[in-house]
């Protein structure tokens, strides 16, 4: 069992849990993730470790409560427990001393964007950060992520906050403005797609952090393969980073899809569970 | 003079449930003998002087002893016989293929009708564990000698290294990846060949020799071994299993609705995706499912699809039934629950519809020519013999290989070039210093019983090298 010694609610349906896993903590690297079961009949979901605590022996993850386990997440408080909580698992983000880096975060992608900026800030880069979200009631962290970069642009679809628009702009003007190294872009599947959309053409290498269906998040099943460059890979163990490149997107986004109707189905029944209790 | 024997071979039958019945439904197949049933097959037992039996069994049960209790309807001793060199026997009789090693060197064998060692193995074990008392008081507790010994994976080699080495006065610290204790058996077979509780109570017997298991422990990367080797251990067993599935690297592959074997049984099993939704981890199995390859997995993966719903189920097999590598018993329960055998058949490439979901395989015909390196008839394509089998969900049964992740964070691992570990067949030694490897990782995907055999022979080994 994993103690939750902290909560807070970033959003309406964005939550931040600190969960008291030491080993974790001590490994834990940017661009990681962590396995989580909830309860006896949970499901095994990957989250992206958003921070860590070595002294606190704690790791942080961020999740958008949408399907039955996230939702059950959402519901703990502190000084309740996770069944399970495995990890650090996958590779972490390569990270040296690139020159200027655009890291791009889509929605919950900034917990995942955070510990990356901050270790590239670390490493001597020039770190420009841009987040955006469709409305204002969906941006948290906006002051982690200013902490950890030299310049931060925050869109939103509606024009609620920050600039109106989508992530793809301000990213394309920077890139036509001078001099970009590296491009790193996580967040929603079609967000990396039109961000690696964007850098293609004028041949800035782009990592995307992949989030397909894992199960184990070992390697030992296969439901999270990818294609990249024409090749099949395992996210979970030769990722979650690939080059935005050479991603099928319409692949991982067709996977992603598999389940809808189940999921559906599950969350209908939690919802009777918890509204019987 | 000796008397002549007069030999018995009417094989006590295993009771089953039927077939239409069980193809719906997750419960055990095979329902035990009862005590008369049991004692009834032990008197077939000659006892043989120079039992051909034990030098069959990868963990060496002395066979004739323990049937001899049955026999003489002394079960606890007949316990304490099994468990004196194999700690998990509920499990071994059930899924070891006995017909190729105890069985098959039966004297009974040469007039076809072997004891049925298995069967009474399953007795004996179930017998203990519904009288736990009887356990508990046989239980030798030794002292610990001061040394510690880490185990990667707690399946079938680990579990045996564990108890073995602990019942030596070593502290055993297993490290399980997953949430449970058991590996693949609990991921891989499926609940109405070894129903889980089965093996749940003999990794609590495994626990209660005093080893410790400590779940969620990816070593790769929760600790590398060597941090493990600097950290106390004073040696390290590697035995964290065949891992990573593989695939036919054909068009189609990913689409969705196409499942590894590991995966949809890793679902069904260890997820308990055939409870969803009372269980969160869903699963897709209705309407026709295809299944390629031959081996057992294929066979469980078949069968799990029709308990799941299946309304079809379509073995695709490459070469003929006889060269099939699953085990006969395996293939008839599957023919008889319904799974529809294709054999000399292929897959070509499949198919998807707008959505991106798997909508059809197409195959060509096979036909056999010369043996090849394996030894069995090498399957040649015939040309113009395409088809399509329209399908809702495809399980790729191909086999498995190396995980990487302990390989990959290990210095000094010497591998072959199927990227399993080099480990001495005797002892499990690897090139490695302190380092001994045994189970999948070694040999690649294998039996239960022949892992559990290596993490026998580790622990002997273990043994010895700790006390030079």
């Amino acid at each position: 069992m994993y103690r939750i010694i902290a909560r807070e609610t970033l959003t309406e349906n964005i939550h931040l849990l600190e969960v008291e896993a030491p080993e974790v903590a001590r490994k834990a690297q940017p661009g990681q993730f962590v396995a989580v079961r909830v309860d006896e009949e949970g499901e095994r979901i990957p989250l992206t470790i958003a921070d860590w605590d070595v002294e606190r022996g704690s790791i942080t993850i961020i999740l958008l409560a949408v399907g039955t386990t996230t939702r059950k997440l959402a519901r703990l408080n502190a000084g309740d427990s996770i069944l399970n909580f495995v990890g650090p698992l996958g590779r972490p983000t390569e990270i040296d001393r690139f020159g200027t880096v655009i890291c791009v975060a889509g929605g919950v992608g900034t917990a995942s964007i955070f510990p990356i900026s901050r270790l590239l800030k670390a490493r001597q880069n020039e770190v420009i950060a841009i987040m955006g979200a469709r409305t204002r009631e969906l941006i948290f962290w906006e002051d982690h992520l200013r902490s950890v970069s030299h310049q931060l642009i925050v869109t939103t679809d509606d024009g609620s906050y920050g600039r109106k628009g989508v992530v793809t702009e301000p990213l394309k003007e920077f890139l036509g403005a001078r001099k970009v190294d590296r491009v790193i872009a996580i967040g929603p599947a079609i967000m990396m797609k039109f961000c690696s959309l964007t850098t293609k053409p004028v041949g800035v290498k782009t990592i995307v952090s992949l989030n397909p269906i894992m199960v184990d998040g070992t390697g030992m099943c296969g439901c999270c393969r990818v294609s990249v460059g024409g090749e099949t890979k395992f996210a979970c163990v030769d990722g979650p980073d690939f080059d935005g490149h050479e991603v099928d997107w319409d692949l991982l986004m067709s996977r992603q899809r598999a389940y809808l109707d189940e999921e559906k189905e599950s969350m209908k029944l939690w919802e009777t569970k918890v509204v019987k209790k | 003079m000796a008397e002549k024997i007069k030999l018995n071979l009417n094989r006590v039958p295993m009771p089953k449930q039927t077939a239409a019945i069980r193809s719906r439904n997750f419960d055990e197949v095979a329902l035990g003998y009862s005590e008369e049933q049991a004692i009834e097959e032990a008197g077939r037992c000659i006892q043989c002087k120079k039992p051909g039996c034990i030098k069959g069994c990868p963990v060496e049960v002395n066979i004739p002893e323990f049937i001899k209790a049955v026999h003489e309807g002394d079960m606890p001793e007949a316990a304490r016989i099994i468990k004196s060199t194999n700690s998990l026997p509920a499990i071994c009789g059930r899924v070891c293929p006995q017909e190729t090693q105890c069985e098959v060197a039966c004297a009974l064998n040469k007039k076809g009708a072997p004891s049925a060692i298995g069967r009474l193995e399953r007795y004996v074990a179930d017998w203990e564990r519904a009288h736990p008392e009887v356990g508990e008081k046989q239980k030798e507790h030794v002292a610990f000698n001061g040394k510690k010994v880490a185990i990667v994976g707690s399946g079938p080699a680990g579990l045996t290294c564990a108890a073995d080495l602990t019942k030596l006065g070593y502290k055993v610290t297993i490290f399980e990846a997953f949430h449970v204790a058991g590996g693949v058996l609990m991921y891989g077979i499926p609940e109405f060949r070894l129903p889980k509780d089965v093996v749940q109570a003999e990794v609590d017997y495994v626990r209660s020799l005093g080893v410790e298991i400590k779940l969620d422990h990816v070593i790769g990367k929760i600790a590398t071994v060597d941090e493990l080797l600097q950290n106390g251990y004073d040696t390290i067993f590697l035995a964290p299993g065949a891992g990573a599935p593989m695939f036919l690297n054909i068009p189609g592959e990913n689409l969705s609705g196409v499942y590894s074997a590991n995966e949809f049984l890793t679902r069904t099993n260890l997820m308990k995706a055939y409870r969803f939704p009372e269980y969160d981890t869903p699963i897709k199995a209705g309407g026709r499912v295809a299944v390629i390859g031959g081996g057992n997995v294929a066979m469980d993966a078949s069968r799990c699809a029709l308990r799941l719903g299946a309304e079809e189920v379509h073995l695709i097999y490459r070469r003929s039934e006889v060269e099939m590598p699953a085990r006969a018993e395996e293939r008839e329960n599957a023919k008889e629950e319904g799974v529809i055998f294709r054999l000399l058949t292929n897959p070509d490439c499949f198919i998807g519809d707008e959505q991106g979901k798997v909508k059809a395989v197409e195959c060509y015909e096979m036909e056999l020519g010369e043996p090849d390196e394996s030894g069995r008839r090498r399957p040649i394509r015939k040309q113009g013999t395409e088809f399509t089998v329209p399908v809702d969900t495809v399980i790729v049964a191909l086999g498995t290989s190396p995980n990487p992740i302990v390989p990959s964070t290990t210095g000094g691992l010497e591998l072959t070039r199927w990227g399993t570990v080099k480990a001495d067949e005797d002892t499990g030694r690897t090139s490695k210093d302190r380092v001994w490897c045994g189970g999948d990782m070694a040999t690649g995907a294998a039996t239960v019983i022949s892992a559990m055999g290596a993490g026998k022979r580790a622990a002997a080994d273990i043994d010895a090298y700790l006390n030079r």
